[in-house]
């Protein structure tokens, strides 16, 4: 036991773990947006509800079902995705030709319908949900003790985000998607079928917020508001890192966590606001965001 | 952002009497005598959000700036109000040395005294919620409002003198000039109109002044705007200080009116609640708001008992209107007699 800053190092790196569980699910979510608004131009309000009801679904599975953790890891991105799919198909695509703000309202109409039907039938209070048998349990590192599971939440959504970063940086499915967020006209000239993939990036960005809210369900309670105020979190993470770059989405959201993490130590008041205080910091410094380029 | 096509410009015969004159004699006159057959609480608070949507609009309209973040005005000026009607006493901490209190030792005030007040405090947050937002546009500008209004929203639920959970609450109507008592219904009433429409025609004046026109041609055309040598940015700061600071004239009333500051006004659903008063009635349009406003508010008291619902018919009319009504209630009505409303 030793201490930095008159802060006991159990208190310090407690709560540096904490920011980086935080962290993992801002990067997984501003991700998620940042792939959605980089083919679709759509601010994805739903984002939120989408990652709570990633959540329930892994809740439902394993009280209805019998699913495990680790099938619902698999089979709530998919369920969730698909719901994704046909919310773009049947409203999204509508709106394509108009001003993208319309896209913020419909989409935050959909969130304030989906969260307002799951609120009204499990309440607002949060509903429990088990870490999986083989990773309960945790370590003493020495200086810390680190429970396994958050341990593999950090490990997974690194893997999950540098994955979605090398596939669409580094293969030839990216490098159509690349191309036809810039111009789509063009890549549908190649004989690709650019809409249907626009409708499939959406399911994808979908099924990143419903995996997060799988992996979040064993940390925080099952509820149906948990996504309503981490959404407005990583709008700023959103804003911060600029969304024209992948990587600077998934290093902002880390860490943006493990500060706001920090914050609770030396200055707890803060904790709540920090992150918004580096917002307006960073909009006035680098309007475009540390990663983003002017538009 | 879709819009009403100027009649005028389409070839419509000017008229004697401008339509904007007729409904506003109209809207006028229904409110003056409303509180004979409604309930004048239920008017007053219709009255209060038509206001703050009339604000909001005059920026998503007019400036094409879309707040997400509105509440942070309509809600701090509610509790800026209420401090200045119940305590008055001003403590504002500064740094010399160590943090210390400049108190400005202040009676309760007045209510019209207490409301300016807030109106004061909304266009200090304004100015510098503005300078900061103003650096983006669009998708953006929305995101980062938001991001604001929730950062003031943790400071309302810490800062001590909002009362945290319980809000400033059995806040005094007090004596409007010291001479009228607002205790009285009609009395209130009537000062709440009197408030709503010295302010809806001073955004009728911003809006058709050459400042408005240089706001609209920011909206149409921004690029064009500044190869003309207008600074758009000044202009769009002014005009979101001005919003802001009538959406705290509406949240300050609103606070006097109920006698009540709390967190529900600072909350991000607000700025949700007048998007969609906004939307409603018609982006844009000058009665759009207040029609939007006092539709909202009389479905939210006729389906109280329905509880949570509320929230999903309220996304049901977002999705709606974004979908199949994009021109909102009074846009269509324009739209159809091909008059400006």
């Amino acid at each position: 036991m030793f201490s930095i800053f008159d802060i006991p190092s159990q208190a310090l790196f407690g709560q540096l773990l904490i920011g980086l569980i935080n962290g993992s699910f801002y990067a997984l979510l501003s991700l998620g947006l940042a792939v959605i608004f980089g083919m679709l131009n759509i601010i994805n309000f739903t984002h939120g509800a989408q990652y709570m009801m990633g959540a329930f679904v892994a809740y439902l599975l394993l009280q209805l079902a019998g699913l495990n953790y680790w099938a619902a890891l698999v089979v709530t991105p998919i369920a969730v995705g698909v719901t994704g799919v046909v919310i773009e198909r049947l409203f999204l695509q509508r709106l394509y030709q108009l001003d993208h703000l319309y896209g913020l309202l419909l989409t935050f109409g959909l969130a304030l319908i989906i969260q307002g039907v799951f609120r009204n039938y499990y309440g607002s209070s949060g509903l429990p949900y088990q870490v999986p048998p083989l990773l309960q349990g945790g370590r003493n590192l020495g200086f810390m003790f680190l429970p396994n599971y958050r341990a593999w939440v950090i490990v997974f959504s690194a893997v999950v985000c540098l994955g979605t970063w090398f596939v669409i940086e580094r293969t030839r499915l990216g490098a159509y998607l690349r191309a036809a967020t810039e111009n789509p006209t063009l890549v549908r000239a190649f004989g690709i079928n650019v809409p249907r993939m626009i409708t499939l990036t959406y399911g994808f960005g979908v099924g990143l917020a419903a995996l997060a809210g799988v992996m979040a369900a064993p940390i925080y309670n099952v509820s149906p508001l948990m996504g309503q105020d981490i959404i407005i979190v990583v709008f700023a993470v959103v804003v911060i890192g600029g969304m024209g770059s992948i990587m600077g989405a998934i290093v902002t959201g880390f860490a943006l966590g493990v500060i706001e993490g920090l914050t609770k130590v030396f200055f707890p008041e803060a904790s709540n606001t920090v992150i918004f205080v580096i917002m307006a910091i960073v909009l006035l410094i680098r309007p475009a965001g540390l990663f983003g380029r002017s538009a | 952002m879709e819009r009403v096509v100027d009649p005028l410009a389409a070839g419509a015969r000017p008229r004697l009497v401008s339509s904007e004159a007729i409904a506003f004699a109209v809207m006028l006159g229904v409110l003056v005598i409303a509180p004979v057959v409604a309930y004048p609480v239920f008017l007053m608070k219709a009255l209060c959000f038509a206001l703050f949507a009339c604000a909001f609009n005059l920026l998503i309209g007019y400036v094409g700036l879309l707040s997400f973040g509105h509440a942070l005005f309509f809600g701090w000026a509610g509790y800026v109000g209420a401090h200045l009607a119940k305590v008055g006493k001003v403590s504002l901490p500064f740094w010399f040395g160590g943090w210390k209190w400049f108190v400005i030792p202040l009676p309760p005030l007045s209510p019209e005294l207490a409301i300016l007040g807030g109106a004061l405090a909304a266009a200090v947050l304004g100015l510098i919620a503005g300078a900061v937002a103003i650096r983006r546009q669009g998708i953006y500008f929305a995101m980062i409002t938001l991001a604001l209004a929730q950062m003031m929203f943790f400071f309302a639920v810490q800062a001590p003198f909002t009362g945290g959970e319980d809000g400033i609450q059995a806040v005094p109507r007090g004596q409007l000039f010291g001479l009228l008592d607002l205790g009285n219904q009609m009395t209130i009433y009537y000062f709440v109109l009197a408030v709503f429409v010295a302010c809806f025609l001073l955004i009728y004046r911003i809006i058709h002044s050459p400042f408005g026109e240089v706001l609209k041609a920011i909206r149409e055309n921004e690029a064009r705007a500044i190869s003309l040598g207008y600074k758009t940015d000044r202009y769009k700061l002014v005009a979101f200080v001005l919003s802001a600071t009538l959406a705290g004239v509406a949240g300050a009333t609103k606070a006097i009116v109920f006698q009540l500051a709390s967190l529900t006004d600072v909350h991000w659903t607000m700025s949700g609640e007048v998007v969609l008063m906004t939307l409603v009635g018609g982006l844009g349009t000058v009665f759009g708001p207040v029609a939007g406003a006092f539709v909202v508010v009389a479905m939210e008291s006729y389906l109280a008992q329905w509880g949570q619902w509320i929230t999903v018919i309220q996304g049901v009319i977002f999705v709606a209107c974004v979908l199949l009504f994009r021109r909102g209630i009074v846009g269509e009505i324009a739209n159809a007699l091909r008059v400006r409303l």
